[in-house]
């Protein structure tokens, strides 16, 4: 069965299309620059491969624990550590097999200059297939108000990053942590995204009840893997639903199952997170289980299955 | 650099040492990895097939020995992974991932202290036993339960363990005395030191090694979700040493850069 994805928004006819071999990619955060998974699969069978979020400048990220374990889940506010773009461009991408399979960038920055010159700096390189926002971070000049949060910040940044990407795609990754997700989504759309990507983590926060201490350093942090994957469902159906480009659904997937039930909300691909730490072959895992499970269930085709659900 | 692999494997046992009532200690058998090659103060990361999506992470482990009936993990029970691979047994499956990391150094003509902490004796059973002069190795082992709680016979035999028992926490400075005195006539010989334990005894550990300048190394315990570098959930602050300049003074991987680092190339003051 052809698994092939191809996302390109109708109309959108500057940039270039994001080919898949199969949809499924690994999200921001969880898989490294790409290299760490190598001894446990072939990372260039992946549908694409999504680094680790990118800052302008090299970040310490916060102080110690930033993880914690919850049920079906982990906390994290590892604060966005990376060794800056200019490091990751010198060092981690000339590794990768970016000829055999998409390498999309995670940017983050506060402010939206500094978006637009991340993407500027990262759309000109040969290897990186897309750009991916994460909008999900305070914008440090305008009073740290998160620019997920406010759908005019959100357009501010998707604008910037939009004029100084090229024909690379533009992915907006969207927050679940508003009131109405389907009005940052429109913002986005409207001021040029090319696909939006949901969810990030949902905020939440772990207690030590002997000792009376948060769990973590930064006492909240963003919860990930299987508990949230009912948030993720919805917030992709509903996000589908409201805009005409692509959606790529994430939250709590581990199974070719959970990519299957993504699709079926309305998602176009998908990224694996979480799972990759209970099990770092979990990724490999999955593509070589879609096929057939697709058989099982009569999906010809994953555009037949996409947004099909009966309600 | 010993590229790790990852296995389903069958437990063959799970050995508790410990009296009912005490604290759990056990060593758990699997089958063996077939790995190429390891080296001491290496790790694993561990996750019963059992544990559906529950519990998230797997868990790390020091590699205490490979024999060629299989893999001993020697591992004190301590939250609840630990708890709920206390009740693995035989014939259980289990999805382990390693080697993991940096080893210990092993430099056989030279006197070799170690300094084991608790269940921080694990690595030291394998380093034991592949030192290739185990009569240059002496260890001071100090621990809170009674020594019944560690597989000891087996480092008694080829190794010199002094133990120290820390009943109360008036104990604590009396070990602290006698950890530096043992320090300090390490240095007098040239040698080189390596510990393992919780992080408070191994920042103390790393205090008398810069002081003293004795050669030691320290193998770091920290949360870990992935054990192969990409959640930064594990992460040491390098010093000025580091050899890699870029990252001099930095938050580096845990479980990748270590665990087991030189003292001069960390920062272990709290809050680092
Ligand atoms: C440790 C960790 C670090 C992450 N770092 C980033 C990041 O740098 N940029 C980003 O956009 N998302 C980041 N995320 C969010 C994930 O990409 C993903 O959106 C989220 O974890 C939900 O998917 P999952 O449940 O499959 O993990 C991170 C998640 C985790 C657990
Ligand atoms: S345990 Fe994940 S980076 Fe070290």
């Amino acid at each position: 069965m052809d698994m092939e994805v191809k996302l390109h928004p109708a109309g959108h006819d500057g940039v270039r299309p994001l080919s898949l071999k199969n949809p499924v990619m690994t999200a921001s955060g969880t898989f490294g620059c790409g290299a760490e998974f190598m001894p446990y699969g072939n990372i260039a069978r992946l549908g694409g491969i999504v680094v680790k979020g990118l800052s302008l400048r090299a970040r310490e990220g916060n102080p110690l624990p930033r993880i914690a374990e919850t049920p079906s889940g982990m906390l994290n506010a590892v604060g966005l550590q990376n060794d800056g773009v200019e490091a990751f461009i010198r060092h981690r991408l000339p590794a990768l097999p970016w000829q055999d399979v998409p390498v999309i960038a995670n940017i983050y920055a506060s402010c939206a200059e500094d978006f637009g010159e991340l993407a500027g700096i990262l759309s000109a390189e040969d290897g990186v297939a897309a750009v991916e926002v994460n909008i999900s971070c305070p914008n440090v000049r305008e009073g740290g108000v998160l620019f997920g949060q406010d759908p005019v910040m959100a357009a501010k940044v998707t604008g910037a990053v939009k004029r100084r990407a090229g024909t690379k795609p533009v992915i907006v990754k969207l927050s679940p942590n508003v009131t109405d997700i389907t009005v940052i989504a429109r913002a986005a759309e409207d001021a040029g995204a090319d696909m939006l990507a949901c969810i990030n983590t949902v905020t939440g926060m772990a207690v030590d009840l002997e000792r009376r201490v948060p769990l973590l350093a930064n006492i909240v942090g963003g919860l990930s893997g299987p508990a949230i994957k009912p948030v993720g469902l919805r917030c992709v159906w509903q996000v589908s639903r409201a805009v005409k480009i692509p959606v790529i659904g994430m939250g709590g997937i581990s199974s070719a199952r959970d990519v299957l039930e993504y699709i079926l909300v309305g998602a176009h691909a998908v990224q694996v997170g979480t799972a990759s730490f209970s099990d770092p072959a979990a990724t490999f895992r999955i593509v070589d289980e879609l096929p057939g499970l697709c058989r099982r269930l009569g999906i010809e085709r994953l555009d037949d299955l996409r947004g099909a659900l009966k309600v | 650099m010993i590229s790790p692999a990852r296995t389903d494997l069958t437990v063959a046992d799970n050995v508790p040492f410990s009296q009912p009532g005490e604290p759990g200690f056990f060593a758990l058998m699997l089958e063996n990895p077939g790995w190429v090659s390891w080296l001491p103060g290496q790790f694993v990361m561990l996750r019963p097939h059992g544990w559906g999506s529950e519990l998230t992470w797997a868990r790390p482990f020091s590699i205490s020995r490979v024999t060629p009936q299989g893999l001993v993990l020697f591992y004190q029970v301590v939250g609840r992974g630990t708890s709920r691979i206390a009740k693995l047994v035989s014939g259980d499956k289990v999805t382990i991932w390693g080697p993991l990391g940096t080893g210990f150094a092993v430099e056989p003509a030279r006197p070799t202290l170690l300094l084991a902490g608790g269940i921080g004796i694990a690595p030291f059973y394998g380093y034991a036993d592949r030192h290739p002069s185990p009569e240059h190795l002496s260890m001071l082992f100090g621990h809170r339960q009674i020594s019944d709680c560690y597989p000891m016979d087996s480092l008694s035999q080829i190794i010199d363990v002094e133990h120290f028992r820390e009943r109360t926490p008036a104990d604590i400075p009396v070990f602290q005395d006698m950890i530096r005195a043992r320090m300090k006539a390490c240095r007098s010989k040239d040698g080189l030191a390596l510990a393992c334990g919780p992080m408070p005894f191994l920042r103390m550990i790393w205090e008398y090694a810069l002081e003293i300048g004795l050669r030691t190394q320290l193998s770091l315990e920290q949360r870990m979700a992935c054990g192969v570098g990409a959640c930064l959930g594990c992460v040491t602050r390098t010093s000025m040493h580091w050899a890699d300049a870029e990252k001099a003074g930095l938050p580096v991987q845990t479980c990748t850069s270590g665990p087991v680092f030189w003292a001069e190339d960390i920062d272990l003051k709290a809050g680092a």
